[in-house]
């Protein structure tokens, strides 16, 4: 660890040398796991097994993966389910020299981190007065600085790309000594990976050709920000693909890339509002519409019925929830990519008025080629949105005719009936679980990549109370994800609610209780949730799911 | 999606289901092009449901029907909305190879999208015999007068000069937008309709029709049992 000194404030600099970083990429090649590579080389992300004898150590039985509550049938897994760890494989091997130095420097990161809960504190107040985001807000202005998290995305020649708040000719100076700073520490062989000062992280990702750097006042650990940091470069990533953006510039190396982006910064707001918000995008798993099975098997089988030569994922969403997806067999769709299809479905009205027929790059399928998506409502007032993924771009009335002939089929069934009851009530209510001190839960299953929760209880109403839940489930999930102390179970007492978190090899599961909770009781819930869940996973998970 | 249609002054009827008779029905492709926020998408809606709304940007590129009828032919209009944006232009020559209108959109307040605009004309000229395509310069938001940086002159006479059928229009208040459809319309028949291999025939495909649904469930018949 280097202590510079800018100005006024010291900086803590948290370097780590080059070549680590690719050294124990090597040995992840030829050894161990050829899970971190994935056959990304030819587009396909086949699941590698999970039941490996490594996990057979789990301190409970019966509750390892594949066979725990939501786990769909192992030879029929739709998404690539893949852990947090496998998702933050690639920044793993700095992490860990990050932790190293972590822990030689242990005191110091305790006393930022009472600054930074101060300061968060503070922070919230400021921030719901000043949500009202407007482009134009003055970046020299003390609202601008005191934002809760800023994302600043530019290019390696230092022009600025995007920023979340402000814009971005104003930052370009601040941009560029960004960019100093990321040259700076490379000039001497090394890489910087966040600067912690003054209650505040600034973390840096370097995706050639782009640099995204987040500056945060939040508790969040710099794993979970990287995190958030690689969902903003794989939204620019699917909209251009990386070829594109590699070519763009090789081509030229000052290029203004905002020309290319311009009428898609909404995407990326939207990402990170959902990133701040959506339990999905934190558990890296996807939620599922209630719907008997019975119900979805037709609804699934309908959508398998209508495919076609070039057709390799079809989708149909309610909102932000999966009612169902049919893929192409061996073809697997990893959640990222499944969470920037509903974030461009979710952010966009323009799918309203007519069918949609759009390029999309799946970055985490294939970060060199565009898919072509289908993307329509089922009834112009229906939250029913089926997106239809393609690899021809010419396929535009193939995919319309697939869509005629799964509407045909599936209108002639009752499971349509009963699929649009579903959608009156798309959450339920935890007082179903008939647990009187529990108030919110999230739990995934890990060899589906699905989780459900249930619709926050009156406390949580107001938006600032729901993402302060949100932050403190993040907060959980950090230590139970600590790059070098994972924790397996974790109970907190707070003033206002009372957590546990507990991860075994086949689910994470948080949980919310009133603060009058106790730690025993809050055990015993876990297994009286667990058997609920075991009972109504038919309706809140999609056990069977379907390829063409 | 478009079928259930608003009224259409100058002698157009409405669609409707039962109205198939003998006249033909032709297909015709427009494709509707320009920068982003001149109003393309707004066009396509007044086109199709004469309805305004305020949209988020297009993202690729929307595919709408309208059928028009005229005295002795019936057109359904397949109208490709294009995105304005400049990383979807790779693929926007999907939509205008093979198009029998296309309509290049302007916004009367920004002269850059008029700029733009004749890029676009210079673009489709490139792609097109004579004769097969009906083209079409439309200034947009005539609302916004007092902030009119084209005038009507300007945008005419770039019209002329292409021999291209010329309108202002506003889509926030609808005016002029069915004019100019029929316009097309009949352009379209009169320039296309007549040519050999012209404008293909559509023939309804035996698919769903939501509205009509209950025809298909085994329980149908039950409900016409009873007094």
């Amino acid at each position: 660890m280097k202590l510079l000194t800018f100005g006024p404030i010291a900086l803590c600099l948290y370097v780590c040398p080059l070549r680590c970083v690719s050294l124990p990429s090597v040995a992840v090649m030829d050894g161990e796991a050829q899970r971190a590579a994935v056959s990304w080389e030819n587009g396909t992300l086949a699941p590698v097994d999970r039941l490996r004898s490594e996990r057979a150590d789990s301190p409970t039985p019966g509750l390892v993966e594949g066979t725990e509550p939501g786990a769909g049938q192992k030879s029929a897994m739709f998404v690539h389910a893949q852990s947090f760890e496998d998702l933050t494989a690639e920044t793993e091997e700095v992490a860990q020299r990050d932790a190293e130095l972590d822990k030689s420097e242990g005191e110091c990161t305790d006393e930022l981190k009472v600054l930074v809960g101060e300061k968060t504190i503070e922070e919230q107040r400021n921030s719901i007065s000043s949500e009202t985001r407007s482009k134009e807000e003055d970046v020299s202005s003390e609202a601008w600085r005191s934002h809760r998290k800023h994302v600043f995305v530019l290019s390696e020649a230092g022009k600025p790309i995007y920023t979340r708040y402000g814009t971005e000719e104003a930052l370009s100076s601040t941009m560029g000594v960004m960019m100093a700073l990321v040259s700076f520490v490379e000039a001497e062989k090394n890489i910087i990976r966040s600067i912690h000062a003054d209650g505040c992280k600034v973390v840096f990702l370097t995706k050639s050709p782009l640099v995204l750097v987040g500056v945060s006042r939040t508790c969040q650990s710099d794993k979970e920000l990287l995190r958030e940091l690689q969902y903003i470069y794989y939204q620019i990533v699917s909209l251009l693909t990386l070829t594109q953006l590699n070519h763009i510039f090789q081509h030229k190396q000052n290029y203004d890339l905002r020309r290319l982006l311009a009428g898609s910064e909404y995407l990326t707001d939207n990402l990170l509002h959902r990133l701040d918000r959506d339990p999905g995008l934190l558990l890296s798993a996807v939620t599922c519409l209630p719907l008997a099975s019975s119900s979805r098997d037709v609804v699934s089988s309908s959508l398998q019925a209508a495919k076609a030569k070039n057709l390799v994922f079809s989708i149909l969403l309610a909102g932000d929830r999966l009612v169902t997806l049919v893929r192409k067999k061996d073809q697997f769709l990893h959640h990222i990519d499944l969470h920037l299809v509903f974030n461009l479905v979710g952010s966009s009205s323009s799918f309203r008025e007519g069918e949609g027929w759009t390029p999309i790059c799946l970055p985490k399928f294939n970060t060199a080629g565009f898919f072509h998506a289908h993307i329509s409502y089922l009834e112009p007032a229906s939250e029913l949105c089926l997106i239809l993924v393609s690899t021809d771009r010419e396929d535009f009335f193939n995919m319309s005719d697939c869509k005629q002939r799964f509407l045909e089929r599936l209108s002639k069934r009752s499971a349509y009936q009963a699929l649009k009851e579903a959608l009156k009530c798309p959450s339920y209510s935890v007082a179903q679980v008939g647990i009187p001190e529990l108030r919110h839960f999230l739990y995934k299953s890990k060899s589906s990549g699905l989780y459900t929760s249930p619709e926050f209880p009156a406390v949580y109403q107001s938006d600032e109370e729901q993402e302060r839940l949100m932050g403190l489930y993040q907060d959980l999930h950090s230590c139970l994800h600590h790059p070098t102390r994972p924790l397996r179970s974790f109970y907190r007492c707070g003033e206002t609610e009372n957590l546990l978190a507990w991860v075994t090899s086949g689910f994470e599961l948080y949980l919310c209780f009133s603060p009058l909770a106790t730690k025993a009781l809050a055990v015993s819930a876990v297994n009286k949730l667990l058997k609920w869940i075991r009972k109504e996973e038919d309706r809140l998970f999609i056990l069977s799911p379907l390829t063409y | 999606m478009g079928e259930n249609l608003p009224r259409v002054p100058g002698g157009a009827q409405l669609h409707s289901d039962t109205l198939h008779g003998p006249v033909r029905t032709l297909r015709v492709k427009m494709v509707i092009l320009g920068s982003s926020g001149v109003g393309k998408s707004s066009l396509a809606l007044r086109f199709v449901r004469d309805e305004f709304k305020n949209p988020s940007p297009t993202v690729g590129c929307a595919y709408l029907t309208r059928v028009v009828h005229l005295s002795d032919v019936t057109l359904r209009f397949e109208i490709w909305d294009t995105a304005g944006q400049e990383k979807y232009h790779s693929v926007t020559p999907l939509y205008y190879r093979g198009a029998h209108a296309a309509l290049v959109v302007y916004d009367i307040s920004k002269r850059e999208t008029f700029v733009r605009a004749q890029v676009w004309l210079k673009e489709l000229e490139k792609q097109y015999i004579p004769g097969s395509t009906v083209m079409c310069l439309v200034g947009n938001k005539g609302d916004l007068d007092q902030e009119r940086q084209i005038s009507v002159q300007e945008g005419q006479a770039l019209a002329s000069d292409r021999s291209l059928f010329f309108t202002e229009t506003s889509v926030l208040s609808g005016d002029q937008i069915s004019e100019l459809l029929l316009g097309i319309a009949h352009r379209v028949y009169e320039c296309i309709g007549g040519q050999q291999g012209g404008l293909s025939e559509w023939k309804e495909t035996p698919l769903i029709d939501l509205h009509h649904r209950d025809t298909f469930t085994p329980f149908a018949s039950c409900c016409k049992v009873g007094p």
